[in-house]
């Protein structure tokens, strides 16, 4: 019989898994779990803010043509835009950076390729979300010349203070 | 055993089988690619956004090298893969969280492809009018 050449294939989670096919040892089950937790959670919330974000952004007013360092320094004269860009910048930074760690976990196969790839990728994300935050709340809008005048691109509402 | 045999056609000698895949495993291919290209676009958006630390000067130059037509429309593909991701992510959650989901998860790609058609029309016709429409 032609069956006889079909390997019989075991029905999933029967039996031990070998332990040459297990990246790590130990358990970190309950860190993947949250992991996938996050993404979802985050994810739902994302949502929301890019999409306000897109909006006022490129939807209202002039659009993408309005924007420039006087549009940035308005935003960010209130605390409430301050505060929904450092969150968008947090979650949509480690919601990525879990994405593409996930991506390297799967077809990165040589552990030392995995290893440094998914380090270059914790660099990057610490430094994009240290500069990120310093640049939200160091932000001076009023910038002045050497003279003590504003300068020319600053905000309209510089000249109040 | 038999039926076994019938369900799936051994493999050519030499040759494994092809998964091509169907709704599941698309959407699954698009999620990954769309979430890869937002996140580059990500570190590239907070640099050129802390130029604004610089001098207002930096960044006006900057940011004035997405305000053209050219850039209009690689924008318009940005946003859509930001909002299939959006949506798709959505599905997902209805897919883990709701105990339909897994009956319905085809359905619901069909879904999220019409309501990210609408919204793309809807953002490219403003977007485009106002990158193409001039200052």
């Amino acid at each position: 019989m032609s069956v006889t050449t079909e390997p019989i294939i075991a029905a999933p989670r029967t039996g031990r898994i070998d332990p040459k096919y297990l990246r790590s040892k130990g358990s970190s089950g309950s860190f993947e779990m949250l992991t996938w937790l996050f993404m979802r959670l985050s994810g739902v919330l994302l949502v929301v803010l890019i999409f306000v974000h897109l909006f006022s952004n490129l939807m209202v007013g002039d659009g993408i043509n309005g924007i420039d360092f006087g549009f940035v320094a308005g935003k960010w004269a209130d605390p409430f835009w301050q505060f929904w860009d450092l969150a968008l910048l947090w979650l949509a930074m480690l919601h990525g950076t879990n994405g593409v760690r996930t991506i390297i976990n799967d077809y990165a196969e040589r552990d030392g390729v995995r290893f440094w790839l998914k380090m270059i990728l914790y660099v990057a994300t610490v430094v994009i979300i240290v500069l990120g935050t310093l640049v939200i709340f160091t932000f001076e809008p009023c910038l002045v010349d050497g003279a003590g005048n504003l300068l020319e691109a600053s905000p309209a509402f510089c000249e109040t203070r | 055993m038999s039926i076994a045999t019938t369900a799936q056609a051994p493999a050519k000698s030499g040759r494994g089988t092809l998964y091509r895949g169907n709704e599941g495993m698309w959407s699954w291919v698009g999620h990954r690619i769309t979430g890869v290209v937002i996140f580059f676009f990500l570190l590239v958006h907070v640099l050129d956004t802390a130029l604004v630390r610089v001098s207002p000067e930096a960044y006006d130059a900057v940011i004035g090298t997405y305000q053209n037509p050219v850039m209009a429309v690689g924008e318009v593909g940005l946003v859509a893969a930001i909002v299939f991701h959006a949506f798709n992510g959505l599905r997902i959650i209805l897919v883990d969280f709701w105990k339909g989901g897994t009956k319905y998860h085809k359905q619901m790609l069909w879904a999220v492809l019409i309501l990210w058609v609408v919204t793309i029309a809807a953002f490219s016709i403003r977007h485009l009018s106002l990158a193409f429409g001039g200052h």
